[in-house]
């Protein structure tokens, strides 16, 4: 995975909610810049939900649509 | 080196509630209006607004524009200016229906009419009973409102630049502001946006602090561009707390905890809220449990390795009391403190919430300084709107719900005025002074160029930790004493930060290193007008002047970057139409 694209997924996890960014911040801790390009497009799709919603996933509240999704939700979940 | 410069009628720093406001207003009229922003509009920190917005719609029951006004008023323990305040309510209830025309979801009564829900220091009748005055969309107000306006915006054709960073401000020989630097992150690209008119929405700074609510985001960008301009800044000293957010993240822990019977403990595992207040307790207000915490970190008391939070607990209420009524926080805990609050105590701090001062501005939303005796001078060509600017509707302390209010009118507001101003401009564009953009072209340089400086990261830490120690929700005058030398001792780091990364495209070190710079100004801004003010009003809170002191601090600081010079000015007590609401002791 291009460094640049993960630079630009990173800068991307800045949230308007601050729960988020923790996730986040942990998230990028755990995996530095390493990412194979399945999970950055997983992560990228993510990214583009609203706040609320990916919160609501982060936190079990809802269920991911797509096995996909969901597997990098329970990695986010376990951070 | 000459930047390339892109030209619109009306620039816009910000777009979450206050610059998507401004920017369809503007956009509505015709005029060609870009929107910076360094995250997409609508994830915007707007987007953590859940308990509504105040308006006096009287759809509960009666309300006045002039009861939410007193509310306000006392609220702001007196420092508000009564002639922005009366503005705020007046036109609160307007902005409220347009933004219900805008297909704003708001919660219904059964006759369609908006609901509004009840709200803490909302009344009727000038202070005799609680009133319901705040309208809302479930928990997702801020959300609803963020999407709402963002689809009027592209209705209207507002140009968005989306994960652009302002830089700074460029202003000509005679102070007027001409547009604003900014980085574009996919290309490291620097350019010039030139405004006739130019509004700063750019949110608070409440990461100055080590425990803050803020979304990471929330870097006082606006402040800081402002003060390295040569603006003064007002009323920095006042923060609002939340007593109990989760230590080391920020995430807060409702009040309904200790409702449900949680209490506090210290280190030697005494309930020392007994000591404090000893009828309510837990359950004193939020004043009196932050500073009762605050003195016991302060005297020793603290909890963990480094002494620096409180345990909250409430395991003695059992899972099923948890469970059942507190599940929301059992999850949060679980989640942002690694503690399972049915096992164990939740490690808080008082945490910051929501900034208070900021750039000055009058209710037209036009920058005022003082110039040649008169105290609020206009700055042609330059606005602030929503947590950044300081109207003052707010003052030392503010109402809740009063933040959207805030966004909505003040961000309509700059923006009429916006509009005579680039009428009264002309068509043509004012000359750009020749240097334009060499500042921040140097700046960006300077880190680029660095080697053997300082640690983003750990300057950051050291910040807010300075920051949370010496200047927080209780206030000690020998620590914010210590704090101002401590917070002067870190101007060297900061002017000299080292980032590893130099590349161009997405170098999100480069960003971080220029948040923090100015970061930096708003904590330096707090920390010195906070050591000056000698009294106790709103949310400063100090240990050794107990007491408002209206004969000598009924007054707005003004703080300048140049020489951390200090300056006051007088609050305006009169009202637009009504007789004003003169001081009395502000007690709930």
């Amino acid at each position: 995975m291009d460094e640049r694209a993960v630079e630009r997924l990173k800068w991307r996890s800045r949230r308007g909610l601050l729960e988020l960014d923790i996730v986040f911040e942990r998230y990028w801790k755990l995996n530095g810049g390493e990412m194979a390009a399945a999970e950055a497009k997983v992560l990228e799709a993510l990214l583009l939900l609203p706040d609320n919603d990916l919160l609501d996933l982060v936190m079990g509240r809802a269920r991911a649509k797509d096995a996909a999704s969901a597997a990098l939700v329970e990695k986010l979940k376990a951070v | 080196m000459a930047l390339p410069v892109r030209k619109f009628d009306a620039v816009i720093v910000g777009a979450g509630g206050a610059g998507l406001r401004a920017s369809y207003e503007l956009s509505k009229a015709g005029l060609k209006v870009a929107a910076l922003s360094k995250v997409f509009p609508t994830r915007s920190h707007t987007v953590a607004a859940q308990g509504g917005v105040g308006a006096a719609l009287g759809n509960m029951g009666e309300d006045s524009w002039h009861w939410h006004m007193y509310d306000t008023v006392k609220g702001s323990d007196w420092l508000g200016d009564q002639d922005a305040i009366e503005f705020m309510c007046r036109m609160a209830p307007e902005v409220v229906i347009e933004l219900e025309h805008f297909g704003m979801p708001f919660d219904r009564n059964d006759n369609g009419t908006i609901y509004q829900r009840p709200f803490g220091g909302h009344t009727a009748n000038f202070g005799e009973k609680p009133v319901q005055r705040s309208s809302c969309a479930a928990d997702r107000t801020g959300h609803a409102m963020l999407h709402a306006l963002y689809q009027r915006n592209v209705h209207t054709k507002t140009q968005f630049f989306v994960e652009w960073m302002a830089l700074d401000i460029i202003r000509d020989a005679e102070g007027r502001v001409l547009g604003v630097t900014a980085l574009e992150m996919e290309t490291g690209d620097i350019v010039i946006f030139q405004g006739k008119a130019t509004l700063f929405a750019t949110g608070g700074g409440g990461r100055i602090f080590a425990s803050s609510t803020n979304a990471f985001i929330n870097m006082g960008d606006g402040v800081g561009m402002t003060a390295r301009a040569g603006i003064p800044l007002e009323d920095m000293e006042f923060w609002q707390f939340h007593p109990t957010g989760v230590a080391g993240a920020g995430v807060l822990i409702t009040e309904g905890v200790r409702g449900e019977g949680g209490y506090l403990l210290n280190k030697n595992g005494e309930r020392f809220m007994e000591r404090y207040a000893p009828t309510m307790k837990d359950l004193a207000s939020r004043d009196v449990v932050s500073r009762a915490m605050a003195t016991e970190i302060k005297e020793g008391r603290g909890c963990g390795p480094h002494g620096d939070y409180i345990l909250l607990k409430l395991d003695h209420l059992g899972a099923d009391v948890i469970n059942k009524r507190l599940p929301g926080i059992r999850e949060s805990a679980i989640k942002f403190a690694n503690i399972d609050p049915v096992k164990e105590p939740i490690p808080v701090v008082p945490t910051c919430h929501y900034q208070m001062g900021g750039i000055p501005t009058n209710y037209h939303g036009e920058v005022v300084v003082p110039k040649g005796g008169n105290p609020s001078s206009v700055v042609p060509g330059f606005y602030a709107a929503g947590e950044c600017g300081c109207a003052s509707i707010h003052g030392a302390n503010r109402l809740g719900t009063n933040s959207l209010t805030d966004l909505l009118v003040m961000g309509k507001s700059s923006a009429l005025s916006m509009l005579d101003y680039i009428k009264a401009e002309g068509p043509k564009h004012r000359d750009l002074p020749k240097d334009a953009g060499d500042f921040s072209l140097s700046r960006v340089a300077a880190l680029d160029g660095k080697k053997g400086g300082a640690n983003v990261d750990k300057t950051r830490g050291e910040i807010q930790r300075t920051m949370q120690a010496h200047c927080g929700v209780f206030r000690f005058p020998d620590m914010l004493v210590q704090g101002v030398d401590k917070i002067k001792a870190l101007a060297d780091s900061v002017a000299n930060l080292e980032i590893g990364d130099k590349s161009k495209v997405f170098n999100t070190a480069r960003i971080e290193a220029l948040e923090l710079q100015n970061l930096y100004e708003t904590a330096r801004a707090t920390m010195i007008s906070a050591e000056a003010r000698k009294e106790t009003r709103g949310a400063h809170d100090r240990a050794d002047f107990h007491q408002r002191d209206d004969n000598n601090w009924l007054k707005h600081t003004l703080w300048y970057k140049e020489g951390d010079k200090l300056e006051y000015k007088a609050v305006n007590l009169k009202p637009l139409t009504v007789e004003t609401i003169p001081p009395k002791a502000r007690v709930y």
